[in-house]
């Protein structure tokens, strides 16, 4: 069955309406059946899933994209905004990954977040952030995406401060929706940039069929803007700094935000401006480096981290950086697919992480341990996924890593050589931190969770933490683990299954690559020639050939990787400390995260800008502007001496001079008038 | 509508007044009356804007008394009438009037005054915006400065004689420039009217016409920068702002709402009708000439105004200086005028008109909030508070609405002026533009951090007796967020009957 243009507004409109229900309802009216906000959400989120597999399947038959036309937002002289729907199988993809681990998420949030005092509110924010996501992936015009882009940002603002007594988590937040408006406002610029070439232009459709109008440096410069926004969302260098401390929001939150919403939304949009890149000059080169130094950048502050999420945070960086990295490097079909393995894989592992968290009450691996026995589908789990990451045939991860690694070996510049060679070595770092957090978490013996990183805080002489749960070791509910093991399920298969090297029986030879590709006007500026066609969707990675290089040497590096955790934490051959003590500046320097929390808030953030320039400004305005100005006022106005009256309190002399001072001058200009 | 429609709305306000002063004593009974006729007020005014003719365009709905001042020569007349740059801020001042008159039920001082002042100030903005006599506009322009002097000096609070007799001072000397550039204007044309527009129906011929292309005596540009003066001090633009802070800091609730929400729109109203819609065709000296003082004067305003915000710890003198950065907006929109290439698009003139309704109403909730905390807690210092959210989930979720579309949230009002704003002057002036669109960034730093600092942070054992807002608080606050909401999602509602009004005035 095809779905209409109402039904993919549909999509978008039943999340929103089910926020709108339990903030205007629920909330105040209901707050004693909270678990009606619960099922409320999942019901909207199970309705919006069936709709997306519905505009999957309209894609499918159509090989391509669905127009739907545009309707007109905001009309005035000379500015005229439409929106609409962009139904082309990136769409349908992005829907499909957004709505289903959405709604995995949701139902594992029936137990996590059980007997939480803002429960409603929980759904609520759930709710509006999955439709601004929804809204994002199926807008038509840049603005109308733009709108989207800045809901998501602030529903995560709001999820991640949703503890909001707990001061770091406000104060998380708060970072969240700042270091990404910084890229935002390049994003801005890109967009008035952009309509200033052409008012046309902020329509998507039109812009792949007019994208040969722009020149390369305007486009380049546009492109960049545009980047710069995706750098901030998808947490890339140098706009990162928020997403490891995001890890205050509630576990099911980070879940979301780490797998298919918020960090995904920037791949997306380079991905939706794709044509913009390619015309743009070195524009795909700035994306590439930045993506290739992102994903070791990142997956190195992993080797250190304590806090299982934070690894976890880190690690999610990274493979962004690969998602970039080959996007610039033109692999348009490989960012695609790791982006869909990625968010199966990874919203598993978070929600994992949050499985550990209900029983031990800490995040701190360093108290873990030992869990393999008390919680085992939990460990199977995380053991599943963390392969699947690490890149282990035949998961899924390996697939789509192997797809990135293959296509970068294919290009022979020399930036194509240094994006392989960032990816290898992130593939080695990713294996040997995610295995690190298997052993810490899971092996060896049970080392006292949140009891004993309060009691190790405060023999510290720090405070113990406030919000912590105690620790009562045992499996989660099942509510918690069904929906993780469908993300497991789909972190093993959804690789191969879904674009096979050859043909199987379920999907054909190249099945995601020939879907992904469909929308073809993405790829090539005319599409009368049939043959160049085919050649620029190659191009994009449609249907590359394996490559057993890579794919051994990939895989031998992962296994090392693993190998080398085991040593150091599993087998406990090679100490950890001793090897942080004979590298302590390296160690230190990943472990304070290469210092850009200080640079950024301390230096720039606090002393350049709060303490120099604003401090500055105030004392100007204090001191001059307003000194002056009262000089001015009582130099012009005719009242000054009402200022000594007034003071003494004869308010209503005063207001009587003013009625006095109007009609004498109603009265003088009637005399000069005539 | 029949002849003198206009002058019921307008005057309605200051009949209940007179009523109240003439018949009432009992101070609730005077709170229920006076709320009842700004609503009532506001009724008749959503009817009148939902009767404008957006196809017909033009002056409608005119009234007019010939020979109001009849002195030979001089031809003052008593002309209102309503288009399309006037309506939605009609629409404005009914909805704050209203909302002001519900955020002074908790006042106990000299209540039948206080509501005199309020619904004579209605009356005096309503007249601004539809006196289409230069003469009658400069006189309800200068009638507004009574009732917010009484209002600001007997209702405030802190240094609020001084502050008042600030707000006076600076807007009595923007009046006197004004008063001696309409009077240069007037003798320097040789014309007979003071007709501030052309009504062809009425056989009115306005200022604008008769003084395209013709010699004046004093220079147009002299007579420009007068008139201009007063708009500026006004709106406030930078450097002529300090009044503002000081008079928004000690003025009640409901005072700083009219005074953020719809005064200042008197000053940007002036800017498009009058420095704008008269100057574009005299001779020797247009606005275009000066569109780059303009962008400059609104960037500086809009940067320099974040900046400052950044630094306040008193809740309301944060939303004062955040006026000034957002007021920029409007002159930054303003300043599009010069157009490109000999075409102007009108993009951001009408996102400058839409700005002032949309600051209007997301600065009169985050008065208002504020004054719901300051209610409660007796302090708007930032550093004592803190904490509040737990204890007052409506008030805070009030604040964070108003507090979101200040910083331009897309969804809500705020975003779609700005982006008509940036969209329709990026073109023209790109750089300044670009400056100006990182008030955005500065903006979420000022806005998520006042609110962090406010009502986050650990449970504030100060205030547990104390209550959230009830039921009659929150009447005014979902009003506003209904109309934040409304021009965020449907922007037509308004911008169709703005952009009527503002093809009219641009003449180029």
């Amino acid at each position: 069955m095809n779905i209409s243009e109402f039904g993919v507004w549909l999509i978008i409109l039943i999340p929103l309406g089910s926020f709108i229900l339990n903030g205007l309802v629920i909330r105040p009216f209901l707050p004693r059946y909270e678990r009606l906000s619960g099922w409320l959400t999942i019901l909207a989120l199970a309705i919006a899933f069936g709709l997306s597999l519905m505009a999957y399947t309209t894609v499918n038959d159509a090989h391509g994209p669905v127009d739907f036309g545009t309707h007109e937002w905001l009309s005035v002289s000379g500015l005229t905004l439409s929106i609409g729907i962009l139904l082309d199988p990136l769409t349908a993809i992005m829907l499909i990954v957004v709505s289903g681990v959405s709604l995995m998420v949701q139902i594992y949030s029936q137990g996590y977040m059980k007997g939480d005092p803002s429960y409603i509110r929980y759904y609520a924010f759930m709710s509006l952030f999955t439709a601004s996501m929804l809204g994002l992936v199926t807008a038509r015009n840049i603005i109308q995406l733009f709108v989207f882009w800045e809901l998501v940002g602030v529903s995560s603002y709001l999820l991640i401060g949703f503890w909001f007594t707990k001061p770091s988590a406000a104060a998380a937040a708060k970072k969240a929706f700042i270091v990404t408006r910084f890229g935002d406002f390049g994003f801005l610029i890109a967009l008035l940039a952009l309509f200033a070439e052409g008012n046309e232009l902020l329509d998507i459709p039109t812009m792949y069929e007019q994208v040969g109008t722009i020149g390369a440096t305007a486009a380049g410069l546009i492109a960049l803007g545009i980047f710069a926004g995706a750098v901030g969302k998808s947490a890339q260098f140098p706009l990162h700094t928020w997403l490891p401390d995001a890890m205050e929001g509630p576990t099911p939150v980070s879940a979301l935000i780490h797998s298919a919403t918020m960090v995904t939304a920037g791949v997306f949009l380079v991905a939706r401006m794709f044509p913009l890149f390619e015309a743009g000059e070195y524009t795909m080169e700035v994306v590439a480096l930045v993506g290739a130094f992102t994903a070791v950048f990142a997956a190195s502050m992993g080797l250190v981290a304590h806090d299982i999420k934070r690894v976890l945070a880190y690690s999610t960086v990274s493979q962004l950086g690969y998602m970039m990295l080959i996007l610039g490097l033109g692999g348009y079909v490989a960012a695609i697919f790791h982006l869909f393995t990625h968010a199966f894989f990874k919203a598993l592992l978070f929600l994992g992480s949050g499985s550990v968290n209900h029983a031990t009450g800490t995040f701190d691996m360093r108290y873990m341990g030992g869990l393999r026995v008390v919680m085992p589908w939990t460990f199977t789990l995380m053991v599943i996924g963390s392969l699947s990451l690490a890149g282990i045939f035949p998961l899924a991860g390996f697939w789509s890593k192997d797809e990135i690694l293959a296509h970068a070996a294919e290009v022979d510049s020399n930036i194509g050589w240094i994006a392989l060679a960032a990816g290898v070595i992130a593939a080695f770092m990713t294996a040997f931190y995610m295995f690190r957090v298997i052993w810490m978490t899971f092996g060896g013996e049970y080392r006292g969770g949140s009891e004993a990183e309060a009691a190790a805080i405060v023999a510290d002489g720090g405070e113990a933490p406030e919000v912590h749960g105690h620790p009562h070791l045992g499996e989660s509910p099942w509510v918690m683990l069904a929906p993780m093991v469908i993300l497991a399920v789909l972190a093993v298969g959804a690789g191969f299954l879904a674009n096979p090297p050859v043909d199987i029986g379920v999907s054909d030879k190249h099945e995601f690559g020939h879907f992904a590709t469909g929308n073809e006007i993405v790829f090539i500026d005319e599409l009368a020639d049939e043959d160049k066609v085919h050649e620029a969707i190659e191009h994009a990675g449609a249907a590359p050939e394996f490559n057993w290089n890579v794919a051994v040497a990939s895989s031998a590096v992962a296994l090392i990787g693993i190998y080398l955790a085991y040593l150091m934490y599993g087998s406990k051959k090679v100490s950890p400390e001793s090897m942080a003590n004979r590298a302590r500046p390296v160690y230190t320097l990943l472990y304070r995260k290469y210092f850009m929390d200080e640079l950024y808030e301390d230096w720039i953030v606090k002393r350049f800008f709060y303490g120099g320039v604003v401090r500055a400004a105030d004392w100007f305005d204090r001191n001059v502007i307003d000194a002056v100005n009262v000089k001015l006022g009582l130099w012009t106005g005719q009242v000054g001496k009402g200022l000594g009256q007034v003071q003494n309190g004869q308010t209503q002399v005063a207001g009587l001079a003013i009625s006095v001072g109007v009609v004498a001058s109603i009265a003088a200009f009637l005399v000069w008038g005539s | 509508m029949f002849e003198g429609w206009l002058s019921i709305i307008v005057f309605l306000p200051a009949a209940a007044a007179l009523f109240i002063a003439l018949f009432l004593r009992n101070d609730s009974q005077i709170r229920w009356f006076a709320i009842g006729a700004t609503v009532l007020n506001l009724v008749l005014i959503v009817i009148t804007y939902a009767d404008f003719d957006r196809g017909a365009g033009g002056v409608q709905m005119v009234d007019r008394y010939q020979d109001w001042i009849p002195v030979d020569g001089l031809r003052a007349q008593y002309l209102l009438g309503m288009d399309g740059l006037s309506a939605p801020l009609v629409l404005l001042t009914g909805l704050l009037t209203a909302v002001a008159a519900f955020a002074s039920w908790r006042i106990t001082l000299r209540v039948r005054e206080y509501f005199i002042w309020l619904l004579v100030l209605e009356t005096s903005v309503l007249g601004v915006f539809l006196a289409l006599d230069f003469l009658l506009f400069f006189i309800f322009w200068e009638i507004e400065l009574i009732p917010m002097f009484m209002l600001i000096s007997v209702w405030g609070s802190g240094r609020n004689r001084y502050s008042a007799m600030k707000f006076v001072i600076f807007t009595l000397g923007g009046s006197a420039f004004m008063l001696i550039g309409i009077l240069s204007l007037f003798l320097s044309s040789g014309v007979d009217t003071f007709a501030m527009v052309s009504i062809p129906a009425e056989g009115i011929d306005g200022i604008p016409d008769l003084i395209a292309g013709k010699d004046l005596l004093i220079p147009a540009g002299v007579i420009w920068f007068l008139l201009f003066a007063a708009f500026a001090i006004k709106m406030p633009l930078w450097p002529v702002h300090s009044w503002l802070p000081d008079a928004h800091t000690d003025a009640p609730t409901a005072v700083s709402i009219m005074l953020a929400g719809v005064l200042l729109k008197m000053g940007g109203y002036g800017l498009i009708r009058i420095s704008v819609g008269m100057f574009q065709e005299t001779k020797g000296f247009q606005v275009q000439d000066v569109a780059w003082l303009l962008a400059t004067l609104a960037v500086v305003s809009i940067v320099y105004g974040a900046i400052v915000t950044l630094r306040q710890t008193d809740l309301k003198r944060l939303v004062a200086f955040s006026s000034v950065s957002h007021m920029g907006f409007v002159v930054l929109g303003v300043s599009s005028i010069v157009g490109v290439g000999g075409t102007v698009t009108q993009g951001g003139m009408n996102g400058a008109a839409l700005q002032m309704v949309t600051h209007g109403t997301i600065t009169g909730l985050l008065f208002l909030t504020v004054g719901l905390v300051y209610d409660r807690a007796h302090t708007r210092y930032i550093p004592d508070l803190g904490g509040l959210a737990l204890r007052w989930p409506l008030i805070t979720a009030s604040m964070v609405i108003a507090g979101l579309a200040s910083l331009g949230l897309p969804g809500l009002s705020g975003f779609v002026a700005e982006i008509s704003v940036f969209l329709g002057t990026y073109e023209v002036w790109p750089w300044l533009t670009a400056i100006g669109a990182f008030g955005v960034v500065l903006a979420a730093g000022y806005v998520l951090w006042m609110m962090q600092r406010t009502f986050f942070g650990p449970r504030n054992e100060r205030f547990q007796d104390i209550e959230d807002a009830n039921f009659v608080d929150m009447i005014p606050v979902a009003a506003l967020v209904i109309s934040i909401v409304a021009i965020g999602v449907f922007p037509k509602l308004v911008t169709e009957v703005f952009k009527v009004g503002i093809s009219e005035l641009v003449r180029i």
